[in-house]
C-alpha cells in the first residue's frame, strides 16, 4: 500500500469503469481490484467515489445492474456496459489519448517551439 | 456471475427497496474487502475495522445512493408508463381495426356529437362570449334615448325614439364627465340614397354617415389613407370618403392608388352633391354590418355633416367610450343627471331624451343572449346522448370482451391497468372522432359566416379559432373519458370465475349488465325527449309567426330603388309627381305587371317617427302621439296588396295645395278615434294645418313579424315633399317581371335613375324572421340527431339482448312459442324502454319549457300538440328500431340456436 496514489481527475473514473466493464459484467469491489491490477497497483479507486460514479453511469444508462450470486455464492450487485455505454467508452478514449499525447508532448518537450510568423 | 434473471423480475413483483440495495451492495464490497484481508493474514477484528475505515463516510455515499435511485425510479415510472400506453394505443389500433363498422359508427356519432358542439361554441363565443372587434371593447357604450317612455310606446316608436339630435349630441359630448369621446352615426343611412357615377354604370351604394371620430373613437385605423379631417365634417368642408375594404376589393380591384382619386357621389334627399374624394381604406376586420346592423354590406363611409343634419329630427344614433376606470353604472347614473339638466336649459328640445345606456355587446347580443344558450343547451344534451350511445356500445362490445377481460386479469394486470386500456380506447375513438368534427364544424361555420341572408349581429365576422380547438379538445377528453368509465368500471369489476367460466356467465353478470343498459337507453330517450320538446315548441312558434297577418302580400311583388329629383318648393314638387306618375305609368303598362307603386320606405325595413293627434279632443300632455310616417304614391295600397278597410286610395289629383289628406292605419284609428269612424275626421300630423283623413288600411307588421303594429299615416308624396328616398313597389300576376325593362322605362323618363336590383318584398319577410329560421332550422336539426342517436341507442341494446338470448329463444320456440309470440315479446321490451324514457322525459321537458317560454310566439310552453307529437314521433321510432331485431329474433331457427353452443 505504499505506492504511488495517483489522483483520478474528475471523469476519468468514468471511462475506468466502462473500460474495466469491457470484458464482462462486474460487482463494485471487482471493478475496482481490476482497475487497480490493471494498472500495477498504480490507480486505486476509492470506493466513496466509485459507487456514486456508478450510480451515476447507470442513471445515464451507460451502464446497467443486474442483481447476481458473486463466485463466494452471495448476492451481489452486477453492473455490464450498454451499448450506450460502448460508445461513450470509444469516443471518450479517442479525446482522452489525444489530451495525454498533447500533454505528452508538451512535457517531454527538449526545446521551444520554433518562432510563430505572424 | 452466475445468471438468474428471475431476480430482476422478482423484485420489481415485490416493488423495489432501493435503499435496501444500497446497503446491501455496500455491505457486499466491504465483505470482500474484509475477505481479502484475511487472506492477507489479518485478523478478522482488524480486518473489518481496517475495511470500514479505509471505506470512508459509508452513510455518505449511501445518501448519495439514495438521490440518484429516486431519480433513476421516477423516470423508469415515466417510461413504464409511456410504453404502457403506446402498448395499449397499440392494442386498441390494432381491435378497432378488426371491427371496422363499430368503428365508423363510434367515430360518426362522435364527430357529429362533436361537430356540432364545436359549432356552436364559434357561434356562442364569436356573439356573447369574446368581446367587440374593437380595442378595450368593454369601454364602449350604446346609448338609447326615450327612457321615459313606457315600453310598448317606445318599441312603437321605432328607429326615432331611440336616436337624438345633433344638438342633444353636440351638448352631451360637450357636458358628459364619464366619457372620453362620445360619437354618433346617422340611423338613416338606409334611405338616403347614394349615387355613384364616374367608376363604371351609375350605381347605387350602401353609405352610413359617420361622425368624425366615429373610427378614431372605435380605435379602427384605416388600412390605406387616413380618416377625416375636421374641415372634411363641416358644412362645405371638401368632401371626402372612406371606402369599406369590402367594397375596395370589389369594385376598385383592391387598387391602392385609389387614395386621393375623386369620384362622383350624389346623394338625395340631400347631403353630398358632387366630386367626393376617397381619403381612405377601412381594414377588413372592421364590419360596420356586423356590429351595427346585422346583414348590411356597407360600401362607404362619409362624415355626417351636422350642421346639416341640426335641423333634423332625432336621426343620430350614440356610442360613447368610457374613460378608464369608470364604470357603465357611473355613466348611467351622470346620464340620468345631464340629459333632464340639459333639457332646462333647450326648451326646444322634443323632450328630455333621458337614456338607457349598455355595453355596446350588450346593445349588439344581448338578446339573442337566451337563444344561444339554448342552442349551447341543446348541443350539449346531444353530446350527453352521444357519450350514453357509445357508453352502450362500448358496453356490448365489452360483453363479448369479458372472457379476454377475464383472463388479462386473472395473467395480472390490475384492474387500474384495464380501466386505463378501456380509457385509451374511448379516448382514441373521441379524438379520432373529434378531428373528424372540427373538420365538420369548420365547414359549418364558413357556411353560416357566409350567410348574408341571416341577419345576426356579428355572424359575419366568425371563424374557427385557437378558441374553439381548445373547447373541442376540452370536449374531446371529457366525452373520452365519460363515455369510456362507465363501460371500463363495469368491465374490470367482473368476476373472474363467472366469466371464465363458459356458459354461466349469461345469465346472472348479463341480467346485471343488461339493466345497466337499459337504464342508459332510457336517459338517452329522455334527453331525446327534452330536445324534440324544445323544437317542436320553436317549431310551432316559427309557424305562428310565418302565419302571422303581414297587412301586405308579399308573393308576385318586387321592390327597387328609383332616384327622385329634389323637390324644394310646390313647383318642383308638381314637376316630381308628373314624373312619378310617368314613370309609374309607364312601368304599369309593361307586360305582367299588375299594380305599381312607391314609397319612401318598406315595412320590415328602417322606419321614422313623425306624431298625429286628432282635432277637437282633449290629449293628455304626456300620452304618446307619435306615429310611423311612410309617404306613399297612389297605387302604393295595390302594389303592396295592402287591404282598405274604409274610405279611398289617395289619387294624383290630391295636389299639394289641396287639403292635405292622409290614410291612417287600424291601431292610429284605435288610438285617436275610438269607437269611431276616422274617415273624413281632422287630425294634426304633417304640419300646422289639420289634414284629412281619407282612408283607413288593416294593419301591416311595420318593424318585425313579431311585433304588433303601431300607429302608423300613409301621406300621400304628392302633397309632401319630405321623403326619405324611394322604392318603386311593382307587383305582377305571377311571371316575373323583367328587371331590364323596369330600368329601361325608368330611365327613358329620367336618365340620372342608377342602376338598381329589385328585391322581392319575400326578401324583406326573409330577413325579418331569419333570426328565428336559424334558431328553429339548428334546433330541428339537433333534435333530428337525438331522436336518430336515440333509435341508435335502442337497436343496439335491443339486438345485444338478442344476441344473448339466442339460445332462450330457440328453446322457446321449440317448445312451441310461434314468431308472433316472439316479436310481441320484444317489442314489449323495446317499448317498455321507451315508455320509462319518454315519461322521464316529459318531466324533464315540462321544466325546460318553462325555460325558454320567453323564445316562443303565442305558443304555451305546454303546447299539447308539440308534446303529442314527440311522444308520437318518439314511440314511432322505437318500435321502428325494435322491430328490425324483433324479425331478426322471430327467424330464429330452434335447432340452430341450440346447436350454437
Amino acid at each position: 500500500m505504499e505506492k504511488t496514489r495517483l489522483e483520478l481527475f474528475r471523469g476519468t473514473l468514468d471511462i475506468l469503469i466502462l473500460k474495466a466493464l469491457i470484458w464482462g459484467p462486474l460487482h463494485g469491489y471487482a471493478i475496482t481490484s481490476l482497475i487497480r491490477r490493471q494498472s500495477d497497483d498504480a490507480l486505486l479507486v476509492e470506493e466513496g467515489t466509485l459507487y456514486p460514479a456508478l450510480w451515476r453511469l447507470e442513471s445515464k444508462q451507460m451502464i446497467e445492474s443486474e442483481w447476481g450470486l458473486s463466485e463466494n455464492n452471495r448476492k451481489a450487485k452486477y453492473y455490464s456496459l450498454t451499448s450506450e455505454g460502448k460508445r461513450h467508452l470509444r469516443s471518450e478514449t479517442k479525446i482522452w489519448q489525444a489530451y495525454a499525447m498533447a500533454v505528452a508532448k508538451v512535457l517531454e518537450a527538449t526545446h521551444p517551439p520554433a518562432q510563430e510568423i505572424a | 456471475m452466475k445468471k438468474t434473471p428471475i431476480w430482476r423480475r422478482y423484485d420489481r413483483l415485490l416493488g423495489q427497496d432501493n435503499k435496501a440495495d444500497i446497503k446491501a451492495e455496500l455491505r457486499f464490497h466491504i465483505d470482500c474487502k474484509i475477505d481479502e484481508l484475511i487472506a492477507c493474514g489479518w485478523r478478522p477484528e482488524a480486518a473489518r475495522k481496517e475495511a470500514e475505515q479505509q471505506f470512508g463516510n459509508i452513510l455518505a455515499v449511501q445518501r448519495a445512493g439514495e438521490r440518484i435511485g429516486e431519480h433513476m425510479e421516477r423516470r423508469r415510472r415515466i417510461t413504464d408508463y409511456i410504453a404502457e400506453c403506446q402498448q395499449d394505443t397499440r392494442y386498441t389500433l390494432r381491435t378497432l381495426a378488426k371491427n371496422p363498422a363499430f368503428t365508423a359508427i363510434a367515430v360518426l356519432v362522435l364527430a357529429l356529437g362533436v361537430g356540432v358542439n364545436a359549432a356552436v361554441f364559434s357561434v356562442v363565443n364569436t356573439m356573447l362570449l369574446r368581446p367587440l372587434p374593437f380595442p378595450q371593447a368593454q369601454q364602449l357604450v350604446w346609448f338609447r334615448a326615450g327612457k321615459s317612455f313606457d315600453a310598448k310606446i317606445r318599441a312603437a316608436g321605432g328607429l326615432s325614439a331611440d336616436t337624438y339630435t345633433v344638438d342633444v349630441y353636440r351638448e352631451f359630448q360637450r357636458n358628459n364627465r364619464s366619457f372620453q369621446d362620445v360619437t354618433a352615426y346617422q340611423t338613416f343611412y338606409g334611405s338616403l340614397q347614394y349615387k355613384m357615377t364616374g367608376v363604371g354604370e351609375p350605381r347605387q351604394l350602401d353609405a352610413v354617415e359617420v361622425a368624425g371620430n366615429f373610427f378614431p373613437m372605435l380605435g379602427v385605423t384605416p388600412a390605406l389613407g387616413r380618416n377625416f379631417t375636421n374641415e372634411e365634417t363641416l358644412k362645405g368642408g371638401r368632401p371626402a370618403a372612406i371606402l369599406s375594404y369590402y367594397f375596395w376589393k370589389t369594385q376598385f380591384a383592391g387598387d391602392p392608388g385609389v387614395i386621393g382619386r375623386t369620384v362622383e357621389i350624389n346623394t338625395s334627399p340631400a347631403g353630398v352633391n358632387g366630386p367626393v374624394t376617397i381619403v381612405g381604406v377601412l381594414p377588413a376586420s372592421f364590419d360596420f354590418g356586423a356590429v351595427f346592423s346585422p346583414g348590411k354590406k356597407v360600401d362607404l363611409f362619409v362624415p355626417v355633416v351636422m350642421d346639416y343634419w341640426k335641423t333634423w329630427g332625432n336621426t343620430l344614433a350614440m356610442v360613447g367610450r368610457l374613460k378608464p376606470g369608470v364604470t357603465e353604472a357611473q355613466a348611467q347614473d351622470e346620464a340620468n343627471r345631464l340629459f333632464p339638466l340639459m333639457k332646462t336649459q333647450h326648451q326646444d328640445w322634443y323632450y328630455d331624451y333621458a337614456s338607457d345606456l349598455s355595453t355596446l355587446k350588450d346593445h349588439v347580443a344581448g338578446k339573442l343572449r337566451r337563444s344561444l344558450v339554448v342552442l349551447w343547451c341543446a348541443v350539449g344534451l346531444i353530446l350527453l346522448i352521444v357519450c350514453v350511445n357509445l357508453s352502450n356500445l362500448q358496453l356490448s362490445r365489452a360483453a363479448t370482451r369479458g372472457k379476454e377481460f377475464a383472463m388479462r386479469r386473472a395473467l395480472g394486470a390490475g384492474r387500474g391497468r384495464l380501466i386505463r386500456q378501456l380509457l385509451t380506447e374511448s379516448l382514441i375513438l373521441s379524438a379520432a372522432g373529434s378531428v373528424l368534427g372540427f373538420g365538420f364544424a369548420y365547414a359549418i361555420v364558413y357556411e353560416l359566416a357566409h350567410q348574408s341572408s341571416i341577419s345576426l349581429p356579428l355572424l359575419a365576422t366568425m371563424h374557427v379559432d385557437l378558441e374553439s380547438l381548445a373547447w373541442t379538445l376540452l370536449i374531446a377528453i371529457a366525452t373520452g373519458i365519460l363515455f369510456g368509465l362507465a363501460p371500463a368500471l363495469r368491465m374490470s369489476g367482473v368476476n373472474l370465475q363467472e366469466a371464465i367460466k363458459d356458459n354461466a356467465s349469461g345469465m346472472a353478470a348479463g341480467r346485471s349488465h343488461e339493466r345497466f343498459r337499459s337504464t342508459l337507453v332510457i336517459s338517452e330517450v329522455a334527453l331525446a325527449c327534452v330536445l324534440l320538446v324544445g323544437a317542436g315548441l320553436l317549431l310551432r312558434s316559427f309557424l305562428r309567426v310565418l302565419d302571422v297577418d303581414l297587412g301586405f302580400k308579399p308573393a308576385h311583388a318586387v321592390a327597387m330603388q328609383i332616384d327622385l329629383p329634389p323637390a324644394n318648393n310646390n313647383d318642383q314638387l308638381i314637376q316630381r309627381t308628373n314624373i312619378l306618375k310617368a314613370e309609374i305609368d309607364k312601368v304599369s303598362a309593361l307586360p305582367g305587371v299588375q299594380a305599381v307603386g312607391v314609397t319612401d320606405l318598406l315595412p320590415l325595413d328602417r322606419n321614422r317617427e313623425w306624431g298625429l293627434e286628432s282635432d277637437g279632443r282633449y290629449h293628455a300632455k304626456d300620452a304618446d302621439r307619435g306615429a310611423l310616417v311612410y309617404l306613399v304614391t297612389p297605387g302604393y295600397l295595390q302594389a303592396m296588396g295592402m287591404r282598405l278597410v274604409a274610405g279611398r286610395d289617395f289619387t294624383w289629383h290630391d295636389a299639394p295645395s289641396d287639403q292635405h289628406v292622409l290614410i291612417i292605419n287600424q291601431a292610429a284609428a284605435r288610438r285617436e278615434w275610438p269607437g269611431e269612424d276616422p274617415v273624413g275626421k281632422l287630425a294634426h300630423a304633417t304640419s300646422k294645418n289639420s289634414d284629412r283623413i281619407i282612408g283607413v288600411v288593416a294593419d301591416v307588421r311595420e318593424s318585425s313579424l313579431e311585433q304588433e303594429s303601431s300607429p302608423t299615416i300613409y301621406v300621400p308624396m304628392t302633397q309632401n315633399s319630405d321623403v326619405e328616398g324611394a322604392n318603386l313597389i311593382v307587383r305582377s300576376l305571377d311571371s316575373i317581371v323583367n328587371q331590364a325593362e323596369v330600368l329601361a322605362a325608368l330611365r327613358s323618363l329620367n336618365p340620372s335613375q342608377p342602376a338598381s336590383e329589385f328585391r322581392p318584398l319575400r326578401t324583406l319577410v326573409d330577413h325579418s324572421v331569419s333570426p328565428r329560421r336559424f334558431f328553429v332550422l339548428l334546433v330541428t336539426i339537433f333534435a333530428t340527431l337525438g331522436i336518430l342517436l336515440a333509435a341508435l341507442g335502442i337497436y343496439g341494446v335491443i339486438s345485444y339482448s338478442i344476441t344473448q338470448k339466442t339460445q332462450e329463444i330457440g328453446v322457446r320456440m321449440a317448445l312451441g312459442a310461434t314468431t308472433g309470440r316472439v316479436q310481441r315479446d320484444v317489442l314489449w321490451q323495446t317499448l317498455r324502454m321507451a315508455l320509462a324514457g319518454l315519461a322521464l322525459g316529459t318531466v324533464a321537458s315540462l321544466g325546460v319549457a318553462r325555460l325558454i317560454a320567453s323564445l316562443l310566439f303565442d305558443t304555451s310552453p305546454w303546447d299539447p300538440v308539440a308534446y303529442v307529437a314527440m311522444a308520437a314521433s318518439l314511440i314511432a321510432i322505437a318500435l321502428l328500431s325494435g322491430y328490425l331485431p324483433a324479425r331478426r329474433a322471430s327467424r330464429i331457427h330452434p335447432m340452430q340456436a341450440l346447436r350454437s353452443n
